[in-house]
């Protein structure tokens, strides 16, 4: 499967790569590890007509803490990059829990975080991560740079905030060094994407919860926040009681996919199945 | 409109004007006429497409040829050296880790990259790093053997 022609052009730094874009003819797109938009392309779901090659930009490939002692992630960072970092052990494992189950190998060698947040597939891996990690990202484009809080990004499905010509150049994410966290999911068994995807970051003494942020992707057309679920736990002991509740107060209300693999219905079960047992790993003794 | 691209596979460097749509895994083949890489599902999902870019796994057919440009590919031609083969080809050949054959070069580079950064992995390690690689004969037994013969003769 070839996809359709397109001009290419490669950018060596993100000021060209705008330019490139703004004097293209009909729709141009960026290309970085290009692990969801050539599969696209591949499959006439997306047609641009000129293709930007990013990723010789080098100035967006860094894991650093800043001088906010946020942990900075350029946005060519590739997903194996994010789950073998020490820095990212150290200040948010959450998003290495969550980078280690994308995809396999291959795909976490070429796909890049700031791809796969401009694409926001429903059952891609990170977006439950910076949603309960309280990401900020940097774009930027032909009017200048924007932060955007992730909630505020992710918009619906292969939906963001972002406007024609700008690139995510940065994921800020704060440090929770000596949080709890854990990422569990149900692969779809061939593509491996998330049927469902649960994140959640604690933080705890023992079994008291001081605060704790529960997030869900695959299950619905965007990940979301589960503030119910998050709410019986909050300021309480977790007993296998709480947890019980927990599960039980999650996903209500909430429009699940559906699809020939994984009912909506199916997809609640799973989603307050894995909750329950991620907190079970996260509180265990 | 073509695009001039320099790549080195194997060893050898090439030069060619190749259409920006061209997928890496049609220019090995078609062009190198090198088809020891498959193309099995073609949505990056069963592996065979498998070769190693600068060092590390990738599926050939989810990358643009013009990607590729200066890179080093390694496909499974690569592998065998002065007509012996590789101990990851002939783990595969000692411990029956095929049946057919065609996921078989993905497989095998798969379990290269595998090798190079864990000379020494457990069995989970060794499925775990298969997860990107379908089998629909063997049922994966035997191929996790054929790498751990491989682990066991490239260290010894």
């Amino acid at each position: 499967m070839f996809p359709a022609s397109f001009d290419y052009r490669v950018a060596e730094s993100i000021d060209e790569a705008i330019s490139l874009y703004q004097s293209a003819d009909g729709e141009a797109r960026y290309l970085a590890g290009g692990h969801s938009l050539i599969p696209a392309m591949k499959l006439r779901l997306a047609r641009p007509s000129r293709l930007i090659d990013i990723r010789p930009i080098e100035q967006l490939r860094y894991i650093r803490v800043g001088d906010d002692g946020a942990v900075h992630i350029g946005s060519l960072t590739t997903h194996a990059e994010i789950a073998a970092s020490d820095v990212i052990a150290q200040h948010a494992p959450l998003l290495a829990q969550a980078a280690k189950v994308i995809g396999d190998v291959q795909v976490r060698n070429m796909g890049t975080i700031g791809g796969s947040l401009a694409h926001n597939d429903p059952g891609a891996d990170y977006p439950a991560a910076v949603l309960a990690l309280e990401a900020t990202i940097t774009v930027q484009g032909p009017n200048g740079t924007r932060r955007i809080a992730a909630a505020d990004f992710l918009k619906d499905m292969y939906e963001t905030a972002l406007e024609p010509g700008e690139i995510i150049v940065d994921v800020a994410v704060p440090s929770y060094s000596g949080w709890k966290s854990t990422y569990v999911k149900f692969f779809h068994p061939a593509s491996r994407y998330a049927v469902v995807g649960v994140a959640i970051l604690a933080n705890a003494d023992g079994n008291q919860v001081q605060d704790i942020r529960i997030a869900y992707n695959g299950v619905a057309s965007c990940a979301f926040r589960d503030t119910a679920a998050e709410n019986v736990l909050k300021g309480t002991t977790v007993t296998d009681t709480a947890i019980a509740e927990a599960a039980n107060a999650a996903l209500n209300g909430v429009d699940a996919l559906s699809d020939h693999f994984a009912s909506a219905e199916f997809r609640k079960h799973i989603g307050r199945v894995y909750l329950k047992r991620a907190l079970q790993g996260l509180f265990a003794g | 409109m073509g695009v001039p691209i320099k790549v080195t596979v194997n060893g050898r460097q090439y030069e060619a004007e190749v259409d920006p749509r061209m997928l890496l895994v049609h220019f090995l083949r078609d062009v190198l006429d090198l088809t020891g890489t498959h193309v099995g599902c073609d949505t990056s999902s069963c592996g065979a497409c498998t070769v190693i870019l600068n060092g590390k796994a990738v599926k050939s057919c989810t990358l643009l040829a013009v990607q590729a440009d200066g890179a080093e590919i390694l496909t499974v031609e690569g592998l065998e050296q002065n007509g012996k083969l590789h101990p990851i080809q002939e783990g595969f050949r000692e411990e029956h880790g095929l049946q057919c054959g065609f996921c078989t070069p993905g497989m095998i580079m798969t379990a290269y990259d595998l090798l190079q950064r864990n000379p020494n992995p457990s069995e989970a390690e060794i499925r775990h790093a298969l997860e990107g690689n379908f089998c629909r004969c063997t049922g994966y037994q035997n191929i996790v053997k054929a790498v751990q013969y491989a682990a066991a003769k490239m260290s010894s």
